[in-house]
């Protein structure tokens, strides 16, 4: 049997959307040696992003995907990390994704959730996607949980929408992007098994 | 697209659980509205494959048929 850092080794890893989910699975799955990431996203960093993305007080004003870039490069400069500064459309994820192993899903809106859901499901259907679904407030770790449906794969307590009351923040946010990058390593390493 | 509503239920695996419907068949719009799905975003499955959402209206739903209706809520 193949040593799991060899085979991660040779793995690429889709990752839609660079903030709480996207920046903090992507740093996970840096750490443990996956070969190359594909991470993707429009925005620019602000202050109230700090309270749960992977980024630094001195990256404020950067675009999201080449920040972050930028640290999964320092956390492991072995990982090759191809960054895409755009908002993902149905063609876009189709294109930039063909080649991945994986596919996270780590946006931010229901409606975008749905739209890379749907295209992934329907045009890749071979692909495993990981979705992050219900990380807001804070406590009731126990209502974090895995949902799979076929290649479809649910984290998160499937109900706390954020609000102004109950913002995503980091440890509630972190344990989902972990749980969705614990998946991954899960389907990669049970496939080579 | 219509549904024959004749006498008779259908049983269907709706979310891992059994469950019975009092339509002999019916379309995946007719079950959320049974069902009072409230979610706006959803993915749904008719034995493992996907309905696109400008679906719902169309697809239909017959006994025997494993169904999954996940939702999705914002934050990330």
């Amino acid at each position: 049997m193949k040593n799991f850092k060899e085979i991660l080794k040779v793995k690429c890893i889709g990752i839609a959307g660079c903030g709480g989910l996207g920046s903090n699975c992507a740093a996970s799955l840096a750490r443990v040696g996956i070969g190359k990431l594909i991470i993707a996203d429009f925005d620019v960093i602000v202050e109230s992003n700090l309270n749960r993305q992977y980024f630094f007080y001195d990256q404020i004003g950067q675009k999201k995907s080449y920040a972050l870039r930028d640290n999964l490069s320092r956390i492991n400069p072995a990982v090759v990390v191809e960054a895409h500064d755009i908002k993902l459309r149905p063609s876009d994820i189709l294109n930039i994704f063909k080649d991945c192993d994986v596919i996270v899903e780590a946006f931010d809106l229901a409606e975008m959730k749905q739209m890379i859901i749907e295209t992934v499901l329907s045009d890749m259907p071979e692909k495993p996607i990981v979705s992050g679904v219900g990380l807001a407030g804070w406590g009731d770790s126990n209502s974090i949980h895995v949902k799979q449906v076929g290649n479809l794969f649910i984290c998160g307590d499937a109900l706390k929408e954020v609000s102004d009351e109950m913002p995503p923040l980091a440890p509630r946010v972190c344990i989902v992007a972990n749980m969705e990058a614990n998946v991954v390593m899960e389907i990669l390493l049970d496939k080579n098994n | 697209m219509h549904s024959e509503r004749g006498e008779g239920t259908m049983k269907i695996i709706l979310n891992n659980n059994p469950d019975e419907l009092s339509f002999t068949e019916m379309t995946v719009q007719e079950l959320l509205t049974v069902k009072k799905f409230s979610f706006r975003m959803l993915i749904i499955k008719i034995n493992d494959k996907l309905v696109k959402r400008d679906d719902y209206d169309t697809s239909v739903i017959h006994d025997g048929d494993k169904v999954d209706v996940i939702h999705l809520i914002s934050g990330g």
